[in-house]
């Protein structure tokens, strides 16, 4: 034996549910990292511990049920196996599923690896009524088995040393593999054939030191297509192996009405099964298990659908309507930055401002609105982390996979429908990457490419501006038409998709097993709920920020012409000379001789009122003046005027600021009218007057991609008469709608259209990460626009030709889109034409 | 204690010819035993994974509310399928 290594790498295996993650954290704590497996979109998560020999390698494996290369995870993770060679593998076994977990087991020893294995969950094991002995299983075995329970870190002392005991048994780089550890599956009638196909193996030296031989013999006879391929690729003779396999299965066919494949599973079957009865222990007689008692209820037949609504409403009302109230004591801090920033930034100009104080100003506001939403998601991701790590998000999938299923998605595409914001409102950047646990690409795709339609929070100011503008009597209806009509639209699409470019896409059977229910622990939904949150944060550090640069550089330039400027300019001199006039027989006349000394008192002046504004007792307010006095003795009496002589001028100062403000408003509007976007929006107008949208919705969707929040803050800016009025954007709006003709039935195709509408951009970054390709990314930009538009459009556009109202046209689309959608739900799946082998076909390509 | 809650069961042993049916006819609450797969490549690799092998116990626990996906105990664990697989596997009465 060679002397122990020093740093080695573990392995981590198992099934799904064995709680393989648990015992990953209980091992490495928190030095973990992840990145993706090379070229593929599965997650590699690494961590790495110190025991008194040295630096260990934890690898946790994707979770799979076996080891064939029928799923992307597997074929991973045997790569992984055969190219890294890990000095030990620690199989992780839910204890109380012992016999299906063996199978897996089964499968690491047969590829010669040292295995230590984790008798994960003893404790729901031991409730359940069966006492493992641990110590006669790994007699049998020939390896260490460690009972643990990973949500209370029971068996990490005992873990380590067994690794570094198994680890010690080494290989060098280039000796291949060594003969099987531990229990070798007696395969008995195929054992022949095994051991035939072995010595054809050995010919081969490459081979010899690629793969371990007898794990290639049985997987050759099984079938298998991946270790065909590393035959060829390692095996000078290929063809004249396959040929002795291909006699060897005829052979064993023949003799014993049974596939090779067959075989081999039954052994192992019946081999786990008496590995179970010899070390399982009954104490208690066939109980129901505790899960299944509550499933009776949670699951009755007639009572699951209430059950489930109740949960999706509960989520609504904490995350959305609470996190909402949560979001005015947050909101305060967000302000405060701002007006901090505000403070460190040059002081305003007459008319103009310097472009750091206005594109700073601009980059806050734009992160504040982001970041308010804060509360709500991390209320949201928690409770979410608590549905799925209780066991109740895998009783939602089966609930509901029967309605998925008609529209070619998958039970599992629920998750991502509610992070993303089914009812409730969410964000599709978490939606999207929540679809990795979809097993099969068709559905996987399709989800991805509909998360987005579900309604995200950013959406919800503009729905709730329209709304209250346009359909004030009809609120509830809008809010459910809105709230339901993105569903059944993301169906709609889905099923078109499955049908037509996604149809020759793998698929996958709902074939999911139901865990346990757990308590979920404080940490575990803490963690996943700041992680998701974080990734949410880190957009709005990232891309929105960039993006917002750029809309501000498109909405800011070019700038006025010149003589627009100089007609301006010539206003605001006319109202500064007006004041002057005013004071010039007073004493503050030579105070304010000059324009700095004016463009000052002005500032001053909008500071007082806003800090007076912002003072809320009688005491604080007397300490703003008592400031203000100390800091401007000269120019305090024109604030607060206490003569009659100073109350004239302070009117005249004030009619002065009000001219500033309403210039300064109209230099805005107009430079946005010349800007870059002010023209896309213009050029677009002939095409998106079907719709009914003039040029200033267009600039405002426009700048929606970057990101859905801008909508409102655009349009906000679009809509500024009366700004300074103190009338609300509903009001502002409100009046000029009236006068240029906008009606609820144009309110109505916006809404329509901006359910409709392409993901922001982060969103499409991540359907880039997710799917691999640009081709998807600009799929999922392109097809909703048109689609969107083409809706919006013939909406519109039947809608005035017959007179209806918004809210009839509201009425008529829906139950249109419902009647298509429940139409649509019986057509035949194009997957479903070749049963039983629907995953294979597309692989091979 | 399924079994008294099974009459579909009942019926099946008392006639006694045992006859294959697929999976999707097995009444809730009832027990039966896989005879044989029907499925191929990934389908099949994903059942035996669960445990649906050849002379394997499944018990039918429920139906979800509109009628699919199915499930069933298989072991000690619990399992779903949709009526689309569970048709492709053949079992008699157990």
């Amino acid at each position: 034996m060679s002397p122990a290594k020093k740093n080695i790498m573990i392995g981590l295996a198992g099934q799904q549910n064995a709680g393989k993650s648990t015992i990953f954290n209980m091992l490495t704590g928190a030095n973990q990292h992840i990145a993706n497996y090379p070229g593929v979109t599965v997650d590699k998560k690494t961590g790495n511990y110190h025991d008194e020999l040295g630096r260990v390698e934890v690898v946790d494996l994707p979770g799979t049920y076996s080891l064939t290369s029928f799923s992307l995870e597997e074929r991973v993770a045997r790569d992984f196996l055969l190219r890294e060679r890990p000095d030990a593998i620690l199989n992780v076994i839910d204890a109380s599923s012992l016999r299906r977990g063996l199978y897996f087991t089964f499968q690491i020893l047969e590829m010669s690896f040292p295995v230590v294995m984790a008798l994960n969950m003893v404790d729901v094991a031991a409730a359940q009524g069966r006492k493992i002995d641990h110590e006669k299983l790994g007699r049998l075995l020939g390896i260490e088995v460690v009972p643990t329970v990973g949500r209370k870190g029971r068996g990490k002392l005992e873990l380590r040393p067994a690794l570094r005991r198994a680890a010690r048994e080494e290989r060098g780089e280039d000796e291949g593999f060594q003969d099987q550890h531990g229990l070798r599956i007696n395969y008995e009638e195929l054992e022949e054939h095994i051991a035939a196909v072995h010595e054809h193996l050995l010919e081969s030296e490459n081979l010899v030191k690629a793969v371990p031989l007898r794990w290639m013999a049985v997987k050759l006879l099984e079938g298998d297509s991946e270790a065909l391929k590393l035959l060829r690729r390692h095996h000078a003779r290929a063809d004249a192996v396959m040929d002795a396999v291909s006699a060897a299965t005829a052979a064993f066919q023949e003799k014993m009405d049974i596939t090779p494949a067959d075989y081999i599973v039954t052994c192992r079957d019946r081999l786990a099964a008496s590995l179970v009865e010899q070390c399982v222990e009954v104490t208690k007689a066939d109980t129901v298990r505790f899960s299944e008692k509550i499933d009776r209820v949670l699951l009755h037949r007639a009572f699951a659908p209430i059950f489930l609504v109740l949960t999706v409403y509960l989520i609504y009302e904490l995350s959305i309507v609470q996190g909402y109230k949560l979001t005015f004591l947050t909101w305060p801090a967000l302000a405060w930055v701002r007006s901090f920033a505000a403070g460190l930034l040059p002081d305003p100009g007459l008319l103009h401002d310097t472009m750091l104080r206005s594109m700073s100003l601009w980059m806050v506001d734009s992160v504040n609105t982001l970041l308010n939403y804060v509360p709500i998601f991390l209320i949201l991701f928690a409770l979410i982390a608590i549905l799925e790590d209780s066991g109740y998000m895998a009783r939602i999938a089966f609930i509901l996979d029967r309605v998925f299923q008609s529209f070619g998605l998958h039970g599992q595409s629920t998750l991502p429908f509610i992070l993303g914001g089914v009812f409730t409102g969410g964000c599709a950047v978490p939606g999207i990457m929540a679809t990795k646990g979809i097993p099969d690409e068709r559905s996987r795709l399709a989800t991805i490419l509909t998360v987005p339609y579900m309604n995200c929070l950013a959406k919800i100011p503009l729905y709730t501006l329209l709304v209250s503008i346009y359909f004030a009597a009809y609120k509830s209806y809008l809010m459910l038409f809105i709230s339901t009509i993105t569903i059944i639209m993301a169906m709609i699409i889905a099923k078109l998709l499955t049908s037509t470019i996604l149809r020759g896409r793998e698929t996958a059977p709902f074939v999911m097993e139901m865990p346990n229910y757990h308590m979920p622990t404080l940490m575990g939904v803490l963690r996943r709920a700041v992680d998701r949150t974080w990734v949410y944060i880190k957009k709005v550090g990232t891309i929105v920020v960039a993006v917002a640069i750029v809309v501000y550089v498109l909405l800011q330039f070019p700038g006025l012409p010149a003589e627009r400027m100089a007609y301006f300019d010539g206003r605001m001199n006319e109202a500064v000379a007006a004041f002057h006039e005013d004071i010039r027989e007073t004493a503050y006349a030579e105070i304010l001789a000059d324009a700095a000394a004016v463009l000052n008192l002005l500032n001053v002046a909008n500071t007082y009122r806003e800090a007076k504004l912002a003072a809320s007792t009688q005491e604080a307010s007397s300490a703003v003046d008592a400031r203000y006095e100390a800091l401007h003795p000269e120019i305090f009496p024109l604030l607060r005027p206490r003569d009659p002589e100073a109350r004239n001028l302070s009117r005249s100062l004030r009619s002065l600021s009000t001219e500033r403000s309403n210039l300064r408003t109209a230099i805005r509007e107009e430079t946005i009218v010349y800007s870059y976007f002010g023209t896309v929006g213009r050029a677009l107008e002939p095409v998106t007057k079907y719709a009914g949208f003039d040029w200033k919705i267009n600039v405002a969707l426009i700048s929606s991609f970057a990101a859905r929040e801008s909508s409102v803050a655009t349009l906000g800016v679009l809509f500024q008469e009366g700004a300074d009025e103190q009338l609300s954007l509903e009001e502002r709006m409100g009046q000029e709608g009236a006068a240029t003709g906008f009606t609820p039935l144009h309110a109505f195709a916006l809404i329509l259209f901006f359910a409709l509408y392409p993901p922001c951009l982060a969103t499409t970054i991540m359907v880039k990460v997710q799917t691999g390709s640009y081709k998807w990314m600009l799929f999922s930009i392109i097809f909703p626009t048109v689609f969107g538009l083409a809706v919006a459009s013939g909406v519109f556009t039947i809608s005035s030709w017959l007179g209806l109202s918004g809210i009839q046209a509201m009425f008529g689309f829906y139950f249109l889109a419902l009647g298509t959608a429940i139409g649509l739900s019986f057509l035949p799946d194009p997957a479903w034409k070749r049963p039983g082998t629907a995953i294979t076909h597309a692989k091979e390509a | 204690m399924p079994l008294q809650e099974c009459p579909s069961c009942a019926q099946t042993t008392q006639s006694g010819n045992g006859e294959d049916q697929t999976l999707t006819n097995v009444a809730n609450g009832c027990r039966c035993r896989i005879r044989r797969h029907r499925a191929h490549g990934a389908i099949r690799q994903r059942l035996l994974d669960l445990g649906f092998v050849p002379n394997a116990e499944i018990e039918m626990v429920r139906c979800a509310t509109l009628g699919d996906p199915l499930e069933m105990r298989v072991g000690d664990y619990y399992v779903t399928l949709r009526k689309r697989e569970a048709d492709l596997i053949d079992v008699r009465a157990a």
